[in-house]
């Protein structure tokens, strides 16, 4: 416990520094991409439901959020809740007709909506099409609060993604959280105990689209522009990686796999298409030889260390 | 060993009142295969009742379609009086008729005390509460651990239930589907693959957990019936062939030839 309290002491005191050696837009890309891949933990990780249209919730929050900040004077935190509610929203329509379905054929609808959100993105006049939406400002935070600096704005991005990831732990470490897993583990045998594993995804899914929503507002707000590259397929591509990549049904894999994913896309800007080729060898790597992700191989190799002790905490604490 | 002998093969509804469980007429296809042919069977309130047959005689589907797992294709079922034909399993768990899987149906990844928990969960009323710590659903632990300690789990309540040899998932398995307090137990081959070590001790978890309700149970191991049951049906390609006391089912040419020949290899 003592030494839980001391490594998050360490990560706060890192993150409170890290704008000053790390350039702060860097950061906030990161701490949005944390939360997005945790949205999609949250989903596959817990409740195994794969979405391949992760993307249509978080491109779609930007798109509102900046438009709510271009057109009328409204503060920036109630931007990003708008965004957030549009895809919260969103979510709750289309995991009505998704949520029955199992496996792929979840995943194809979820791509198939993304696909038709993203065809609706492309000829709507508010996004600029093509163009994006350019220059979103940020406004005051409650009215009152200047942002408009990255530096101090880094600020601001990391305590909403303190509370997201909070909310995030919350759920999966929920009497709801509890059910879920049941529901991943063995779905038939939740509903013989009396319970309608449907009516949990959905809510799952809801709740993992709001995650993504707030994620995709931030990243409005940080880079103060929004593209139909955020709802495009790509994205949604992306975020699996990073959840696979730092490691799968782990609380903090994914955000080590968002880190590492934004990262590795800074460094390999410069070499254009190849980039995308780094990519998907990275993960047929991944995939091959550390099943478990990063922090997931990390775990079973402290858990295999110290042996009783840890077994069942891999899970758990990971 | 029991005086219940009726031989009544289709149940009437004036005989419902103590038949807790009333089937009638149940068939189920797959595409043009009829896994259960129009299959007829009342259960009395307190027995304990099994259903028999060789391998693919359509025990499991007849499990399926009482628990409402699977849709009948025709026919009809009551549940204390109550007509569920139209209903899901998750409802039909409700109403008081939990089932075990002949598969053990435990889950994995959760440890004892969380897998007896969730079924406790499911009456609790806090199941969709996600913005609370599972601290919220902790006054449950009491009774999830009496659960674990009535089949003799007590100590592993923290261990993962991936964790257990076979004989003691069946029994975390009764110790889950017991926390809804049901009615009627339907248990899908409870001794299945079990050694001589496990089956005696499982057949007094049996008889144990009868008290104070009824149990159908699925069984292929004869001498487990024949201790434990009041009345045992016999179904072969889908259709009963016998139904009555063990002594008499065991005396029906039909059933000799049918089953227990079989079973004397
Ligand atoms: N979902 C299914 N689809 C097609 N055939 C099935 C299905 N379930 C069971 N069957 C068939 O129905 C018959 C009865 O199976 P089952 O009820 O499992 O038998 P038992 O439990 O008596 O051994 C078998 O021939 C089996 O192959
Ligand atoms: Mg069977």
């Amino acid at each position: 416990m003592n030494k839980k309290l001391l490594i998050a002491a360490l990560a706060l005191v890192a993150a409170l520094i890290a704008p000053v050696y790390v350039y702060p837009v860097l950061l906030m890309t990161i701490l949005c991409f944390a939360i997005f891949a945790s949205s999609f933990n949250l989903l596959l990780g817990y409740a195994g439901l794969l979405s391949f249209g992760h993307a249509m919730f978080f491109g779609t929050s930007a798109y509102i959020t900046g438009w709510l900040l271009k057109s009328s004077p409204i503060s920036l935190e109630l931007a990003l809740l708008g965004g957030m509610l549009v895809s919260t929203v969103m979510a709750a329509l289309v995991g009505l007709l998704a949520i029955r379905r199992a496996g792929i054929q979840f995943a194809m609808i979820t791509l198939a909506f993304s696909q038709f959100v993203y065809f609706v993105l492309l000829q709507a006049h508010f996004t600029g099409g093509e163009n994006g939406m350019q220059g979103i400002p940020r406004n005051a935070l409650f009215g009152l609060i200047d942002v408009k600096d990255s530096f101090h704005f880094y600020y601001v991005v990391l305590g909403v993604s303190a509370l997201a990831l909070f909310l995030f732990y919350r759920i999966v470490n929920s009497p709801f959280g509890e059910i879920l897993r049941a529901i991943k583990d063995k779905e038939p045998r939740v509903e013989s105990l009396g319970m309608k594993p449907e009516q949990f995804k959905y809510l799952a899914f809801i709740l993992s689209a709001s995650l993504a929503g707030l994620a995709g507002a931030l990243k409005a707000t940080v880079f103060q522009f929004a593209t139909l590259t955020d709802a495009s397929w790509p994205i949604s591509g992306e975020v699996i990686l990073m959840t696979l990549l730092g490691g799968l049904g782990t609380l903090s894999g994914p955000m080590f796999g968002a880190a590492i994913v934004v990262i590795l896309n800074d460094e390999l800007a410069g070499l254009g298409e190849w980039a995308l080729i780094a990519q998907g060898v990275i993960l047929l790597v991944v995939i091959v030889f550390f099943r478990r992700g990063f922090v997931g191989e990390i775990a079973a190799l402290m858990a295999k260390w110290k042996k009783p002790a840890a077994k069942s905490e891999v899970q758990a604490t990971a | 060993m029991s005086e219940v002998a009726a031989p009544a093969r289709a149940p009437t509804a004036a005989s419902s009142a103590d038949n807790i469980l009333v089937a009638e007429n149940i068939s189920r296809r797959f595409g043009a295969f009829l896994a259960v042919n129009d299959v007829s069977l009342a259960v009395r309130r307190g027995s304990i009742h099994a259903l028999i047959g060789p391998n693919g005689a359509g025990k499991t589907t007849c499990f399926n379609l009482l628990t409402k797992a699977l849709p009948l294709s025709s026919g009809r079922i009551s549940f204390n009086g109550k007509d569920i034909s139209a209903l899901r399993s998750a409802d039909v768990a409700r109403l008081g008729l939990v089932r075990s899987f002949q598969i053990s149906a435990t889950f994995p990844n959760l440890t004892l005390l969380e897998n007896v928990r969730v079924a406790l969960q499911a009456t609790y009323g806090k199941a969709f509460h996600f913005w609370r710590s599972i601290a919220a659903v902790k006054d449950l632990n009491a009774r999830a651990g009496e659960l674990l300690d009535q089949v003799g789990l007590a100590g592993s309540r923290d261990l993962l239930a991936s964790e257990l040899s076979y004989g003691k998932k069946r029994a975390l398995e009764i110790a889950t589907t017991l926390a809804l307090e049901p009615d009627l137990l339907l248990l899908d081959e409870p001794t299945a693959g079990m050694g001589h070590e496990d089956i005696e001790p499982i057949t007094r978890l049996i008889r144990k957990v009868a008290e104070g309700r009824t149990v159908l149970l699925v069984e292929h191991n004869l001498s487990v019936v024949s201790t434990l049951c009041d009345r045992v049906t016999v179904l072969q390609h889908g259709q009963i062939i016998a139904d009555g006391s063990y002594e008499a089912v065991s005396r029906d040419p039909l059933v000799r030839t049918a089953y227990m020949g079989e079973e004397d290899a």
